[in-house]
């Protein structure tokens, strides 16, 4: 047979899975111009994405990033890197932003864009799945199922159960949810391009209220956590000595912040602050349904309780059953040695 | 430094503003979720449905403003898109004491339509300013205020933790990481609010509850639109694997474990 | 026949449930044990509008159904019955008897404020002497010609203490036996009034109750309610309609105990699993939930023939005492469910079952209404 005939004949057998090719745009906030594990994990969530789909991956950033910074992006798989700065950009507004990440998305014919699944990106993302008349899934917490249809997975009913949300259109806006993808090195040339866009803000800051010397609780990869086990606000020494040996962040449950013990930043749980850390240690805390619906997504939680019975160890990957009077300072001991030895 | 955005903000004659308060039907938080035979979908039998936590609490912090605004503020409107199952929520409302309640008669279908036809309404009447929860107990979605505003193309601030008027304006805080941002905006703008916005939702009173008979209610036509997403299919999360006790006396052992186990140290 | 509740209806439910649930819990167990009055919270049920719901509208009252009284009460007393029963005395007793056989004048000047909850009533009937058999009046109302005067001591007087406007059942002709008792409206800022010291019950001890003793105290003729000799009368008829508010608090605290004693059993766990999977607590269950369900039945339908304006006084008795008695069934079923953790006060089930003791002796004894129902079967 001729090389012409079995090509041929394979194609009749063989037809290509011909697939959309979806080159992803994704945007990166800066916090006073650099950038967090999370949005690493942002540009290696996209990058993914259009590996899969045949397409390129470009980050977006705005605001004042030295190229030191933005370099890092390239690391993870951005082959160019769009910079948009001005003072219409000085603040977070988000019609202006979300008219930039747009703009950008069209301009580079990307038909996904990824942004954070945080305070910022809540803000920006719908507004540009509007611009792009885009299906939009928040909290997206895992690659996509599918990519024709795009069918992507996030948490509904509070965690309680798993969606799986399809996105009819072509354009299609994710956001992703805190630790829900690794860190994958997928090292290219860096490009940056400065993105020129009009936009107007109308929208103004007139003060800024930050707490910066504490370790950010919502950044923190460790968080060392008490609860009313602790008995008494006098205690808190060795939990803090736990936390400073490990470089955790602290926090606390809603009854020792209600009790006066601990400020209310620290107050994790269903009405507090909802974080993810890698590891959470929970000292003297029951584990009532609300303040696990705080801590949920950690990684990893260790219990220490002495009431073998307590609902914590239902929710915790380790568990000790003890007196926190004993085993606190043991804890302590233990840490500073692994921290020697490692 | 000038203000570059000064031509924007134009002097705001507080007064006859209105406030509409987006609100969504969801099940009780405290139901327990069951999923359909074919996985398709969830199970809505027997649940007890409320308005959104958050959405209460956009509405009793409107309410608030209203009562201390002395008149500026004329009136709260509560809105929200489905079917005749979601009346008794706009009742509540209005038993709150929001001054009329609207329901656009179509069943939500994604966040995108359900911004979509409130924007249409919104184009019809005309408010000042909006609120609408940061996200729904249901699916949880997190993007109907800020689509809102897009459609309407009107300012939005995400994350308001709390809405006050100062003299004739209103101040918003967003949080931020670490802290939080003083911010206003040119209006009407959307404001999508968080936990903190109100400290409790507020309970109705007999005499809200007596009035709320006699407030209107309408019902709206939805228009042609199509959503742009489903939800196609459901699990019930994995049931996590039981507790891995360590002896109070063997404390090391737990780091040993975080450490080449779980990889968290 | 709807069994359904109106939209109305569960809002009012609701209302009820939410403030119990996150406002009156928070404090209760306190309250409890120090027996302190709950000043706040009736400020608070006052401005939501539960100390008058049932007053018309034209008196400044809720003018809410009886059913929406029952569900209301119901879910407060699953919470704290103390608060409950200044509601029940409030609406049911001294807001009642005023609308219905108050002179314009009398409900201008008492009923009104008492509907806006601005001020709070109780209603003295029970003397030292004279409990289940209420005929046997020793407090005396002589006729003075331009007013009355008032001696004698009322006991166990819920609302003695905190409560500005007193309705007082006296006798002022003796020899006329039960036809010659009158009932006064009396204000208790009026000199001779003096209060026993605050008793020290058994349960809803949040709640004040004491003796109140008359000495020489003048009541203004336009003060009797009714005519002359209509205090008896006034006295069972306004009890008729009490009893469906107490029926209601012993159904909110048997509710109140299931609700605790299977969200407990679905948590414990012995024997290797969760307590409810055991068949002998399922079964304890099982029953508790039927106590409930017809304590309901029965308190809603004496509401609902009090509110058709049909006779109700045989469905409010019933409804009293069988949910009265269940209550101290069910209570005391919870607590043992709890086990240990039962009979401690941080549980709250210990508390119901103190409470529920007495909706079987006030407001007319189980065996009072025992006396009502058998009477009525002769009818």
């Amino acid at each position: 047979m001729s090389y012409l005939a079995c090509c041929t004949k394979k194609l009749k057998y063989y037809k290509p899975l011909k697939k959309k090719k979806m080159s992803v745009l994704v945007y990166l906030e800066n916090w006073d111009g650099k950038f967090k594990k999370s949005s690493f994990e942002l540009v290696s969530y996209a990058h993914s994405i259009a590996e899969n789909n045949g397409g390129s991956t470009i980050a977006i950033s705005i605001g004042e990033v030295e190229n030191s910074e933005l370099e890092k992006l390239a690391q993870y798989g951005a082959s160019k890197v769009l910079t948009v700065s001005g003072e219409t950009f000085k603040n977070l507004d988000s019609s202006a932003y979300a008219q930039a990440i747009a703009s950008a998305a069209q301009a580079n014919a990307c038909s996904v864009v990824v942004l954070g699944h945080n305070n910022t990106g809540k803000g920006i993302a719908p507004r540009v799945a509007v611009k792009l008349k885009a299906g939009f899934v928040g909290g997206a917490t895992d690659l996509p199922k599918s990519y024709d249809p795009m069918v992507i997975r996030k948490n509904v009913f509070n965690g309680k159960a798993i969606g799986y949300q399809q996105i009819n259109s072509d354009n299609k806006v994710i956001t992703l949810m805190q630790n829900s993808y690794k860190i994958i090195e997928n090292a290219t040339d860096f490009n940056s391009e400065a993105f020129d866009v009009s936009a107007e803000s109308k929208t103004r800051v007139n003060s800024v209220n930050k707490v910066t010397d504490k370790l950010l609780l919502t950044d923190a990869e460790v968080v060392v956590s008490g609860g009313r086990g602790m008995k008494s606000a006098d205690n808190w020494g060795p939990l803090e000595e736990l936390a400073q040996v490990l470089g955790a962040a602290t926090a606390c449950s809603r009854p020792v912040s209600d009790e006066g013990w601990r400020g209310h930043e620290e107050h994790v749980g269903q009405t507090g602050k909802i974080i993810a850390p890698d590891l959470y240690i929970a000292l003297g805390i029951s584990g009532a349904i609300q303040h696990i619906a705080g801590v949920s997504s950690s990684k990893v939680i260790v219990a220490v309780n002495n009431d073998p019975e307590a609902p914590v160890f239902e929710s915790a990957d380790y568990g000790i059953v003890g007196d926190l009077r004993l085993v606190l300072p043991k804890l302590v001991e233990e840490a500073k040695a692994f921290k020697a030895n490692n | 430094m000038s203000n570059p955005m000064k031509t924007v903000f134009h002097p705001l004659k507080f007064k006859n503003m209105k406030i509409l308060v987006c609100i969504s039907n969801v099940p009780d938080t405290t139901t327990k979720i069951k999923l359909s035979g074919d996985k398709k979908s969830v199970d809505m039998t027997g649940v007890q449905w409320v308005i959104n936590p958050w959405d209460e609490l956009a509405l009793t912090r409107a309410m608030e403003l209203k009562e201390k605004s002395g008149g500026k503020i004329e009136k709260v409107t509560a809105i929200t898109v489905g079917d005749k199952i979601c009346e008794p929520i706009l009742r509540k409302a209005l038993a709150v004491g929001a001054d009329n309640a609207v329901r656009i008669d179509a069943v939500a279908s994604d966040d995108y339509y359900v911004a979509a036809q409130m924007a249409e309404y919104v184009k019809k009447e005309s408010f000042d300013m909006i609120f609408a929860g940061i996200e729904s107990s249901d699916y949880n979605g997190s993007a109907v205020g800020s689509m809102l505003s897009e459609f309407l193309d009107i300012p939005s601030i995400s994350s308001v933790s709390n809405v006050d008027f100062e003299g004739d304006s209103f101040v918003m805080k967003r949080t931020i990481d670490g802290g939080s941002e003083t911010v206003d905006a040119a209006l009407p703008m959307v404001a999508v609010v968080q936990k903190g916005i109100a400290i409790d939702p507020r309970i109705p009173a007999m005499r809200g509850i007596m009035m709320a008979r006699k407030k209107p209610l309408s019902v709206e036509a939805p228009v042609d639109i199509e959503a742009t997403s489903e939800f196609i299919e459901f699990e019930m999360p994995q049931p996590k694997p039981p507790v891995k006790m360590v002896d109070a006396e063997n404390v090391g052992e737990l780091f040993s474990l975080l450490h080449e186990e779980a990889k968290v140290l | 026949m709807n069994f359904e509740y109106s939209e109305e209806q569960i809002m009012i439910q609701q209302a009820a449930r939410d403030y119990a649930q996150r406002e009156l819990i928070k404090d209760v167990t306190e309250r409890d044990e120090k027996a302190e009055f709950p000043t706040e919270h009736i400020k608070n049920l006052a401005e939501l509008g539960f100390l008058g719901m049932l007053v018309g509208e034209e008196w400044d009252g809720g003018g809410m159904d009886t059913v929406s009284y029952v569900l209301a009460m119901e879910e407060i007393s699953k919470v704290d019955a103390s608060a409950s029963v200044v509601m029940s005395v409030n609406n049911s007793l001294v807001c009642y008897g005023l609308e219905k056989y108050g002179t314009d004048a009398q409900r201008e000047k008492y009923l009104k404020p008492l509907a806006r909850g601005e001020k709070i009533g109780a209603f003295l009937l029970s003397e030292p002497e004279a409990g289940s058999d209420a005929t046997k009046q020793r407090t005396t109302a002589v006729d003075k010609g331009d007013h009355y005067l008032i001696n004698g001591t009322k006991n166990w007087i819920t609302n003695a203490n905190s409560a500005s406007t007193y309705l007082v059942i006296a006798h002022t002709h003796p020899e006329k036996g039960h036809r010659g008792i009158n009932a006064f409206i009396v204000e208790k800022d009026t000199p001779g009034i003096t209060l026993g010291p605050h008793e020290n019950k058994m349960g809803m001890r949040s709640s004040d109750t004491h003796s109140v003793m008359f000495t020489d105290v003048i009541v203004p003729k336009e003060n009797r309610i009714g005519e002359d000799g209509f205090g008896f009368k006034f006295a069972m008829k306004t009890l008729e309609g009490g009893r469906i508010g107490i029926a209601s608090q012993a159904l909110g605290l048997a509710s109140g105990a299931l609700e605790r004693a299977l969200q407990y059993s679905l948590e414990r766990k012995a024997f290797g699993t969760e307590i409810f999977n055991h068949q002998s607590l399922a079964f304890k269950l099982s029953d508790m939930a039927v106590k409930v369900e017809n304590a309901r039945n029965l308190c809603i339908k004496a509401a609902w023939l009090k509110d058709q304006g049909l006779p109700y006084g045989t469905a409010s008795a019933m409804a009293k005492q069988y949910a009265a008695d269940i209550a101290m069934e069910v209570t005391t079923e919870a607590v043992q469910i709890h086990g240990g953790y039962g009979y401690v006060k941080e549980y709250h089930v210990e508390r119901l079952m103190r409470e529920a003791k007495l909706t079987q002796i006030y407001e007319g004894t189980s065996e009072v209404q025992k006396i009502i129902i058998s009477r009525s079967l002769l009818k």
